[in-house]
């Protein structure tokens, strides 16, 4: 287990370094730096104003010069400040990051709890009425776009009823758990609706597979209950594909919140990574899309573990002494 | 399957509707969160809209476009010996210029302001590490006399018309922020600002920061020793909404009370808005210092050609655009000062819609047409084609693009559009002169503004120096530079006009830029917010929040 771990590891920090040099490297081709761009929008800064910024924050260096300077500093321990917010870009990620994962969080684990049962339940009963009412749903949250559900849950639930806060993530002068739930619910159920119809599709269509099987059709020949069956054999089969699917959806959801993000208000990586590169602020870009890789690694050794405990003939670790 | 519905409802019953936390506050919504809140350190919309707030520059326009003092006695005059030439130590003309500051202000912790603050803000200013934008300001001052704690002289190294304003010399507090201005590389994310951005003693306006979250919202109360009138309202809330359709979503459902003009909806989005929501908002447009235009890339031989120019502008009904697409709220411009300026010219030449003489002028500059429905051709057989661009997504640009394409169509000229995002149009395509015919954007600039960055030889973007300076059409006429560097120094009244009425006319008849609209700002204000005078220019109507006040509303 201990090889297993140091190998993903260093293959994780391998990953991380190639695709900070990457992003670092991209966003240098990006047209026109941080401070042309402050040119455009105020016409009293002069060309000599221009070049003193420039070299104050190293703009007039070569991209591989830059990243070197930042990968040493980095390799210290100092990630550097963002160059638009002033601060250290720890100091902007950390609550944004906090943000986005009890953001997403609790609406994986909805989607989950909803996908899960739904997908079953739809792969139970194929092609019934049932099942084409369960499709309807799933390809319905799959088609919408974000940005129209989250409008139309504002235009109802806050404009309409005046039940829930239109955006924002609390009462300004009321802080409470209630009140943050209330800000809550409007952005979990839009990204709940997004998602679930994914997962649903997936855990219907691995459990329709799995309940094919030969060792399905035996343990109903033994007289086993159907649930018996679905719960105890199939269950953890069909859960293989969607773990995948779950693990890799892990670092898109960092960018696929940025609608709703904005949408709601909802101070989250999303935008802030967005932000970040629109404005070409590049340590705030950097760290932000380096924690966005980090969280898809994570999410894939997590993946890989999963697939251990559901399926006892994957053996993580011995693939790795070979 | 049943207990769904009964378990949301349950949790809406449970959940409270939501209520106004305290009934004297205004909430303002805006549509950007400032990047830092340090008055020197880089300039934005969203930063000067929250430090009119909490802030006052010592000098600014008005709105009616006059300079006035905020934060001095009087502005300093040549008549009452406040202003006075003088010869810098090279042996140039200059100035000096003294200022009052107000006797009775004071920082948001009780500490006077005094010329310590002048002192240590020119320090800041004019260091180059410290990260602040725009030095002109700071640079032009060779020296400082200090007469008391309140009376200063700033000796200028170049004697301007506009020596009397400083709107840029934004105080700083010395007896908070020098300590962190001891390491000047490092002051610009260590300065007091973005550290301890609640401290009272950082602010001076009718209210002080509260309370900031990053890129949500920031909380305003009342500064107890701001020495003009109170304001009404006890606290102020300004919101960031992003999204606009959210913006307008959250107006409605009681979340902010109002929309800022600056930084909140587009004229077409507002417009929309109206016709739904008249009842129950007001709706202002204030048309301002937003200069639509397109440049023209002088280095095309068609282009070139000032009759090509002419009829381009001639072939384009901008009266009725502006009617249908903008209802009439955003004028015509027909040069780059706008007609509230105190400097503007009437007299300009005019190009009014007149496809007619359009073709007349392109049939005399070997532009043929051998049927109507063609494009003209030279005697080369050069086609008469452009390319068309734009930033990408502007909603109200690519509707003007497309009534201009067809119109310019009409008489024969063939242009196509290739839009491209705001981050590649201006940081590559124009900047870079890249553009292969017209290119529509905005400039913003202040009342009597020089348009020397845009207009001056000096300023042709290039290769050789560094792609510095703004004149992206490439033009360049002699006398229209010896004008711009007159107008700047010549302050005689008679002799200044002069000046202006023929920067004027040059601009308006030659057309290196094709003038469009002046571009108007839209405020949502709900019927019984009083007292916003929405300014035109790119000093915020927030500089006055004393002045707003709520008339019959009701609570929510």
């Amino acid at each position: 287990m201990m090889r297993f771990l140091i190998f993903r590891a260093s293959e994780a920090l391998l990953i991380l370094f190639v695709m900070s040099f990457l992003i670092y490297g991209l966003m240098g081709l990006m047209p026109g730096d941080p401070i042309d761009l402050m040119i455009t929008s105020d016409p009293k800064l002069t060309p000599a104003d221009a070049k003193r910024l420039k070299a104050l924050y190293g703009l007039d260096q070569p991209i591989l010069e830059r990243y070197f300077s930042w990968l040493t500093a980095a390799l210290e321990g100092d990630l550097g400040y963002s160059r638009v917010h002033s601060k250290p870009v720890l100091e902007i990620l950390i609550p944004h990051l906090g943000n986005t994962l009890l953001l997403l969080g609790i609406s994986l684990i909805i989607s989950l709890f909803i996908a899960i049962p739904l997908g079953i339940y739809a792969a139970l009963n194929p092609y019934s009425r049932c099942d084409y009412a369960v499709n309807l749903f799933c390809f319905a949250g799959i088609s919408i776009p974000p940005f129209w559900l989250a409008l139309l849950l504002i235009l109802v639930f806050s404009v309409t009823f005046g039940w829930l806060p239109a955006g924002g993530m609390e009462t300004v002068g009321k802080y409470s758990l209630l009140d943050r739930t209330q800000y809550l619910i409007l952005p979990v159920v839009t990204l709940t609706i997004h998602s679930v119809g994914g997962f649903t599709r997936f855990m219907r269509a691995s459990m329709l597979m799995t309940l094919r099987q030969d060792y399905i059709r035996t343990a109903r020949a033994k007289g086993l209950s159907e649930t018996h069956v679905v719960i105890g054999h199939a269950l953890r089969n069909a859960l293989t594909p969607l773990v995948t699917v779950v693990a890799l959806s892990f670092g898109g959801m960092f960018s696929g919140a940025l609608i709703t993000e904005t949408m709601f208000g909802w101070r989250g990586m999303g935008k802030t990574i967005f932000d970040a590169i629109m404005g070409n602020d590049f340590n705030l870009a950097l760290i932000g899309l380096l924690l966005a890789t980090a969280f898809t690694l994570l999410g894939n050794f997590l993946a890989d573990i999963c697939y251990a405990w559901l399926d006892p003939r994957i053996n993580i670790t011995e693939r790795h002494a070979e | 399957m049943r207990l769904l519905p009964i378990l949301l409802a349950a949790i809406f019953l449970v959940l409270p509707i939501k209520a106004r936390a305290i009934p004297n506050e205004l909430v303002i919504g805006i549509s950007q969160f400032p990047s830092n809140f340090n008055p020197l350190i880089n300039s934005m919309l969203a930063k000067s809209y929250l430090l009119g707030i909490a802030r006052r520059p010592i000098t600014v326009f008005d709105q009616d476009w006059n300079l006035i003092c905020l934060l001095c006695k009087s502005l300093p005059d040549l008549a009452n010996g406040t202003a006075v030439f003088e010869t810098t130590a090279n042996g140039k003309p200059g100035i000096a210029i003294t200022y009052e500051l107000l006797e009775e202000a004071k920082w948001g912790d009780g500490m006077p302001i005094t010329t310590k603050d002048v002192l240590f803000t020119w320090e800041v200013g004019r260091h180059k590490l410290s990260g602040v934008g725009d030095t002109e300001t700071f640079r032009r001052i060779t020296k400082i006399d200090v007469h008391n704690d309140k009376k200063f002289t700033l000796h200028l190294n170049k004697r301007t018309c506009d020596f009397a304003g400083i709107n840029s010399f934004e105080l700083l507090p010395a007896h908070i922020d020098r300590e962190n201005f001891k390491k000047p590389r490092q002051y610009r994310n260590r300065s007091a600002y973005e550290r301890d951005t609640t401290n009272p003693g950082l602010w001076f306006g009718p209210y002080r920061i509260a309370k900031v979250v990053s890129g949500a919202h920031v909380v305003f109360e009342r500064n107890p020793y701001w020495w003009g009138k109170r304001p009404q309202f006890s606290r102020i809330v300004v919101k960031t909404i992003s999204n606009t359709a959210a913006m307008i979503a959250n107006l409605l459902s009681g979340e902010i009370d109002y929309i800022a003009g600056e930084l909140g909806l587009s004229i077409d989005q507002a417009m929309a808005f109206e016709e739904r929501a008249a009842d129950q908002f007001n709706f202002k447009y204030k048309p301002g210092l937003i200069y639509e235009h397109i440049d023209v890339n002088l280095d095309l031989p068609a282009l070139k050609d000032l009759r090509v120019r002419r009829a381009l502008i001639h072939a384009i009904d901008r009266e009725a655009i502006s009617k249908i697409l903008f209802g009439g709220h955003q004028p015509v411009a027909h040069g780059q000062t706008n007609p509230l300026d105190s400097v503007y010219y009437q007299k300009i030449p005019k190009f009014d819609y007149n496809p007619n003489e359009a073709k007349a002028l392109l049939q005399d500059a070997g532009w043929r047409q051998n049927s109507p429905r063609d494009i003209r051709q030279n005697a080369n057989g050069v086609p008469l084609s452009f390319v068309f661009m734009t930033t990408a997504g502007n909603k109200p640009r690519e509707l003007i693009q497309q009534v201009l394409q067809s119109q310019w169509r009409k008489i024969g000229i063939d242009v196509r559009i290739r839009n491209e995002p705001p981050r590649v149009f201006f940081g590559e395509t124009v900047t870079k002169r890249k553009f292969r015919g017209l290119a529509m954007y905005a400039w913003l600039s202040a009342p009597r503004n020089i348009p020397r960055s845009t207009l001056h030889s000096e300023m042709i973007p290039s290769q050789g120096n560094g792609w510095s300076g703004q004149n992206y059409t490439g033009y360049s006429n002699p006398r229209l530079d010896k004008v711009l560097d007159a107008v700047e120094v010549v302050c005689e009244s008679k002799a200044n006009t002069a000046l202006w009425n023929e920067l004027q006319t040059i601009y308006s008849s030659e057309l290196p830029v094709l003038p469009l609209y002046f571009r108007a700002t839209p405020f949502v204000l709900p019927k019984w917010l009083k007292g916003i005078r929405p300014t035109g220019h790119q000093y915020p109507t927030t500089l006055w929040i004393e002045e707003w006040f709520a008339k019959g509303r009701t609570s929510q």
